[in-house]
């Protein structure tokens, strides 16, 4: 990291919230990959986290029926056995009232909708307000904002976090996701400084996240870890206990463990719960629910009897 | 420096938000099952042969986390030792001319072997130590192998030791090892002197005494020709039979100050050259602009890896005061989630204490921290009924004086001081007689410049703890011992330069 490339802005903010050492963040996090799940405690995690995806399809290509299918698989993410509902879909604003239709009222998976001119966040600030207001309208639950990463390189501070607050009030009863994109912040001290731009203006029950999926790098341990960090850090202080989703990269079950791993050893107890936690996630869920057959019926399955219905990111 | 419970806010009388660490999500056993192939009972290893002790005798060695015997071991008297040395002396002149390469290539055979069998020893290590299986799996096999690794390398290569200098070797060399990190001591102990062309007489600890001798058995899977190296076992007596022998050119010892300084005094006035390698009671440093949680994480890393078992530990944390409460309240809740408990399973964070001994030694040094009034931090886990073990524990409120800031523990005991000023801190950290290690914490590159000069300790870690490498020199200042290990330091200490 080269500390005289960040504008005085940023490197006051990370003064004031701490900075962080890469490679002692790296080896910690390497640690929750040697933990050693097994059993009953296996079957907790792996349902636990079917519970928390966020079952997303973010395409160009994506049409009614394919929501449709995806919101299907949602409720039911596998024929056989006690495999519990995810905790929500994940839609761009022009299918939630598609998801909507699908899945009906009451049937306990949330519409998330990407909006804020997604993935780039490169549009007027109230174009992007009026999408935040469209995708509510349509009934989505929860909405997943990118935050203008531009004026966080730029220094503009201020502007980011004035940004966030207007998204939350146009959210008005959805609960928000701030996306920080990670990748574009480039050192773990701006995911600290950017997680606390947007912990300090969202709501209980608010979440920050990591990543859009559309870019290279997306959710790692090490970039969870940190911002588990700050959250734990604004909680302490405030009382105001935020929700955090990794998103993009999470394929195998024994990835999604290892995350959860770092909730239990991180925020504790009240974290392991689809409120507070999530996984951005498609392909994700078949291999949670793989390997729950194979805990239930001790073999593994070929991959052909498992509903294919979310291949994205 | 103020109270360090989670305090309530000042501006109102709501409880403080705080984390739950509870049973939400609890983790089945995951017990390590490869088989450590012990046998009942072990032998001495002289002239390349199991035998017998002359006295016949054998002593018990137990399992610390269950207490429940393993196995016996061959007591070493004065005449084993002897017949022990004679091996040693008789294999001398034929390795001490082998070429370097050739010695080299046995090194290696030695390095591998272990690497084709590093399960097995990781859970021999773990059953009579009492560390973490974790911790013999990831840290003591794979390094031990690499110090033998390392150390084959250098053997054709000894006349870059002392450039423009020639080399010789020593002759044969009495090393006594320590309890805590039986395999990885050895391998510090036995790479350097075979590399240089020196022969051996070693002996292990009493309480783990088991994988120096299954590694004999990868000696003779090597080839190694007999006589070369030699394990006896046994306690102080033998030890005392080992660094006396007239037959020694060279004397290696880590243990205690106290035993090194009885050996130091019974060398004195002898040709043998000597390398001790000694207690410590490192001083690790938090400054105002360090990296926090992840400075927590080298703190902990610092004092609880092989349950403090290490000389060089971080048993002194030195915090500058305006972080003080944060860092202690960050390390607390850090110590929630320490996973306390039976050594062979693979989450364990702490095993067992490794001996009855050192556990009451543990207990009485923690009882004066508390009467000398320092504040106790335990996290609140439950113990195993049978076996020996010690909560992590987390002193404040320490002064200099307390007998817990001076003496060395060598247990999962942390005492927590707090400084102003960086020239307080090196100060505080140097009034120690020890000086083995060191931890430095900040974001500034300037002031770890500056502290790794100024304190008086032979390895200063920066934004880290506990790291070691075959070709980094590891030893200590005053009363932690002198000599190096590893390294090209490390190799000069087993040859004569001239």
């Amino acid at each position: 990291m080269v500390v005289n490339a960040q504008p005085a802005a940023l490197r006051r903010l990370i003064d004031e919230v701490g900075n962080v050492d890469q490679v002692g963040v790296e080896e910690r996090v390497a640690k929750y990959a040697t933990r050693s799940i097994k059993k009953t405690a296996k079957v907790w995690g792996l349902r636990t986290a079917v519970s928390m995806v966020d079952l997303t399809t973010l395409e160009g290509k994506d049409t009614p029926g394919k929501v449709a299918s995806l919101c299907a698989k949602a409720r039911r993410p596998h024929d056989t056995g006690d495999i519990p509902a995810v905790a929500a879909v994940c839609v761009y604003p022009s299918m939630v009232r598609h998801a909507r239709r699908a899945l009906g009222e009451g049937s306990g998976v949330r519409i998330a909708s990407v909006a804020t001119a997604f993935p780039s966040g490169q549009a007027p600030l109230r174009t992007r307000l009026a999408e935040v207001r469209a995708a509510v309208e349509e009934g989505a639950d929860e909405i997943d904002m990118v935050i203008n990463r531009g004026a966080f390189l730029a220094g503009e501070l201020g502007r980011v976090q004035d940004e966030i607050s207007a998204v939350v009030e146009a959210c008005g009863p959805a609960a928000l996701k701030v996306i920080l994109e990670v990748s574009e912040l480039e050192a773990y001290d701006s995911i600290r400084a950017a997680s606390f731009l947007a912990l300090r203006v969202i709501r209980e029950g608010d979440f920050i996240k990591t990543s859009t999926g559309k870019t290279g790098l997306n959710a790692t341990l090490g970039n969870n870890q940190v911002m588990l960090e700050a959250i734990r850090d604004h909680y302490l202080a405030t009382g105001v206990a935020a929700g955090m989703k990794p998103a993009g990269g999470i394929r195998t079950a024994k990835q999604a463990l290892q995350f959860l791993i770092a909730v239990k050893e991180t925020l504790g107890d009240a974290w392991l719960d689809n409120t507070r936690y999530r996984f951005g996630a498609s392909a994700l869920l078949n291999d949670l629910v793989r390997q729950l057959e194979k805990e239930r019926t001790g073999a593994y399955q070929a991959p052909f009897y498992f509903s294919e219905a979310a291949e994205s990111y | 420096m103020p109270a360090p419970s989670a305090r309530p806010s000042s501006r109102s009388s709501r409880r403080a938000p705080e984390l739950r660490f509870g049973d939400r999500w609890t983790f089945d056993p995951a017990p390590e099952t490869a088989d450590p192939k012990l046998k009942p009972r072990y032998d001495l290893f002289i002239n390349g042969r199991f035998t017998a002790p002359k006295s016949g005798r054998y002593f018990e060695t137990i399992n610390p986390a269950d207490e429940r015997k393993l196995a016996e071991i061959a007591l070493a008297g004065a005449a084993d030792v002897d017949a022990a040395y004679a091996a040693a002396r008789r294999a001398f002149p034929a390795w001490s001319r082998l070429p370097g390469a050739e010695r080299g290539k046995y090194l290696f055979r030695i390095a591998r072997l272990l690497q084709d069998r590093a399960r097995e020893f990781a859970v021999a290590e773990t059953l009579n130590g009492g560390k973490p299986i974790k911790e013999s799996r990831d840290f003591d096999v794979p390094m031990t192998a690499a110090h033998f690794f390392y150390h084959a390398g250098w053997a054709d290569k000894l006349e870059y030791v002392a450039p423009g200098a020639r080399v010789a070797p020593l002759g044969v060399v009495g090393q006594v090892i320590p309890w805590n990190f039986p395999l990885l001591m050895l391998a510090w102990k036995l790479g350097p002197a075979l590399a240089a062309g020196n022969t051996v007489v070693l002996k292990p600890a009493e309480t783990t005494s088991i994988t120096c001798l299954k590694f004999a058995e990868i000696l003779q899977e090597a080839g190694l020709p007999p006589g070369v190296v030699n394990f006896v076992a046994g306690a102080g007596e033998t030890g005392a039979a080992v660094v006396a022998h007239p037959s020694a050119d060279k004397i290696a010892f880590t243990g205690s100050t106290e035993v090194g300084k009885a050996i130091l005094r019974s060398l004195a006035g002898t040709e043998k050259k000597l390398t001790l390698e000694l207690g410590g009671k490192a001083a690790n440093l938090i400054l105002d602009d360090a990296p926090l949680d992840q400075a927590v994480e080298g703190i902990v890393n610092g004092i609880f890896f092989n349950q403090g078992h290490v000389c060089c530990a971080g048993s002194r944390l030195l915090v500058q005061e305006s972080v003080a409460e944060e860092v202690l309240a960050r390390l607390r809740r850090r110590i929630a989630t320490l996973r306390v408990g039976d050594p062979m399973d693979k989450n364990t964070d702490i095993g067992a204490i490794n001996s009855r001994a050192q556990l009451k030694r543990i207990t009485a040094l923690v009882a004066s921290g508390v009467r000398e009034g320092a504040t106790l931090h335990q996290p609140a886990c439950v113990l195993p009924e049978k076996g020996f073990y010690f909560r992590p524990s987390v002193f404040s409120d320490v002064t200099m004086s307390h007998r817990i800031a001076r003496e060395e523990i060598f247990g999962p005991v942390l005492s927590v001081l707090t400084f102003r000023t960086i020239d307080e801190a090196v100060e505080k950290a140097n009034n120690t007689a020890y000086g083995l290690s060191a931890g430095v914490w900040t974001g500034k590159g300037s002031r770890i410049l500056k502290l790794s000069a100024e304190l008086k300790a032979g390895v200063v870690w920066a934004n880290t703890y506990n790291k070691f490498d075959p070709a980094s020199p590891f030893g200590g200042y005053k009363e932690s011992g002198f000599g190096r290990e590893g390294g090209r330091h490390g190799l000069l200490d087993y040859v004569r330069v001239g």
